[in-house]
């Protein structure tokens, strides 16, 4: 019990102090996971709603591969970024290995997948509903594709907030990529990490608390502007 | 959806931006390293030094020292720091690093629980204690990691005349020095560790220092350049200048003057 409640003053101590290098850190990670979820979602969506929409031989085949993906090990992406940025790798002659880019990337490839796969079965269940209507319309089939994400954009936003929780929260592909360097490449996973291999227990747990604490405020925002949206576009 | 488009134009150009303070300003060098040297506090003590005197960022990737040549052979890093003479002087051999310097050194020492079920204390010297250890079958964590301590752990077991893997006492981590040491004080278990992450380990729980002080348990700690030849973008002008400081008389009072408490963790080697 003794060690739960030192995280837990420690944590206070740290979110009211306003610590400078957890602060920085905190920010990385928010600027890391916040490029990589926009890059999901630029990737994703579109991806996972042209396979709610779409009717091709191999679709279910490709429905099942993309939910796997879903339960993508981080680790496994981490090892063949790396084995793609080394400079003995293919894209190795651009540099980008050990920096907050290299993480992007490798986190954009962990969770464009997770939303594909959300917003995949959101836009399915819609078009069930649109799709007589659509078909009366004689819309193209790309065009219900944009109407559907479009209508369906409050909803969509589970599968942007999943992404946004996988990616702060993942460890494994961010230590690989980014090597956890200090004042460059450590993440707020990455430093909890690091002091629980220190030894310093409380001080891992008490940074576990801030970075949930973020995670929450993140979705508190999202709900706001949810509920904002709604009330303005309904 | 044209308004939806815009806003989402509007964050991505957000994300750009942020994405432009991610650039570092002046020459930075990547130096993969132990991690021993890096919780220790080490690095955190001597890096600042150099950089102010030489305007050269150093970036540490920390790892074993297996991991950390590997990353010197792919051509990931620029300079390398670790401590493992024999795979330090195979990997020169081979062509992938150049200019092999001694460094520093400190020392293993061999932990295990205050109660000392196989009778460390007593041991006559390191070997024996490792024999000790395994004629009682004792629980047993080894980094299993190819690291430099991992390395000096098997010569031990070799002296000894032990063949511990496989055995029921003998658990393999796979992790690093600190993860080693947690699992070890969850479980009573006696393991071999180096002395500046021991000084700086806090979990300790029941562990204590059970054999330490027999001239084989020496750690010395050499530093070499990635070889410019095979990975034309290494940085050899900085990297050149680091290996320089970290050997010269600032580098060494730099390293003589990082201490835990009052202990003194790392002592330079001169050449």
């Amino acid at each position: 019990m003794n060690a739960f409640s030192l995280a837990l003053s420690e944590a206070f101590a740290l979110l009211a102090g306003f610590d400078h290098r957890v602060a920085e850190i905190v920010g990385l990670s928010l600027q890391v996971s916040g490029l990589a979820v926009l890059l999901g979602t630029l990737i994703g969506l579109p991806l996972g709603a042209c396979l709610g929409v779409g009717r091709f031989p191999g679709r279910q085949l490709l429905v099942i591969a993309l939910n796997g993906c879903m339960g993508l090990p981080s680790v496994v992406v981490g090892v063949v970024v790396y084995l793609l940025l080394s400079r003995s790798g293919p894209l190795g002659s651009m540099g980008l290995l050990y920096s907050p880019t290299a993480m992007v990337l490798a986190q954009t490839v962990l969770v464009a997948p997770l939303m594909a796969a959300i917003a995949r079965q959101t836009i399915e269940d819609a078009w069930r509903d649109y799709e007589e209507e659509f078909r009366v319309l004689r819309l193209r089939w790309i065009d219900s594709v944009r109407v559907l994400l479009h209508d369906c954009r409050h909803s969509l936003l589970v599968a942007v907030l999943a992404g946004l929780g996988r990616a702060m929260s993942e460890v494994g592909a961010v230590m690989i990529v980014g090597g956890n360097i200090d004042r460059s490449t450590r993440t707020m996973t990455t430093a909890i990490a690091l002091e629980t291999s220190k030894g310093d227990l409380p001080l891992a747990v008490a940074l576990g608390l801030v970075l949930l604490a973020v995670i929450l405020v993140l979705n508190g925002l999202a709900f706001v502007v949810r509920q904002w949206a709604m009330r303005r576009y309904a | 959806m044209a308004n939806g488009l815009l806003k989402f134009l509007g964050r991505a150009v957000c994300g750009v931006l942020a994405w432009a303070s991610f650039a570092q300003a002046g020459e930075t060098i990547v130096l993969a390293s132990t991690t021993s040297t890096e919780q220790s506090g080490l690095f955190n003590f001597i890096l600042p030094i150099f950089e102010k005197d030489s305007g050269i960022g150093v970036k540490v990737v920390a790892l074993g020292t297996g991991q950390a040549l590997d990353v010197g052979r792919r051509g990931d890093a620029d300079v390398l720091l670790v401590h493992d003479r024999a795979a330090e002087d195979k990997f020169v051999q081979e062509g992938f690093g150049v200019d092999r310097r001694d460094v520093m050194y400190n020392d293993f020492v061999l932990v295990g629980p205050a109660a000392d079920a196989a009778g460390v204390k007593g041991a006559r010297d390191a070997t024996d204690a490792f024999a000790r250890i395994a004629r009682k079958a004792s629980p047993w964590v080894s980094r299993g990691d190819r690291s430099g301590t991992h390395a000096a752990e098997l010569r031990f077991w070799g002296a000894a005349g032990v063949e511990p893997k496989g055995q029921p006492w003998y658990k393999e981590a796979g992790a690093g020095m600190g993860p080693t040491l947690n699992m070890a004080a969850g479980m009573g278990a006696y393991t071999l560790a180096d002395r500046g992450t021991w000084a700086s380990f806090k979990n300790r729980q029941d562990l204590a220092i059970l054999y330490a002080g027999d001239s084989k348990l020496y750690n010395p700690y050499g530093v070499m350049l990635v070889n410019p030849a095979r990975h034309p973008h290494v940085k050899k002008a900085a990297g050149e200048r680091f290996i320089a400081w970290i050997t010269s008389p600032e580098g060494r009072r730099a390293i003589s003057a990082y201490k835990i408490g009052n202990e003194q963790l790392f002592y330079p080697l001169s050449r």
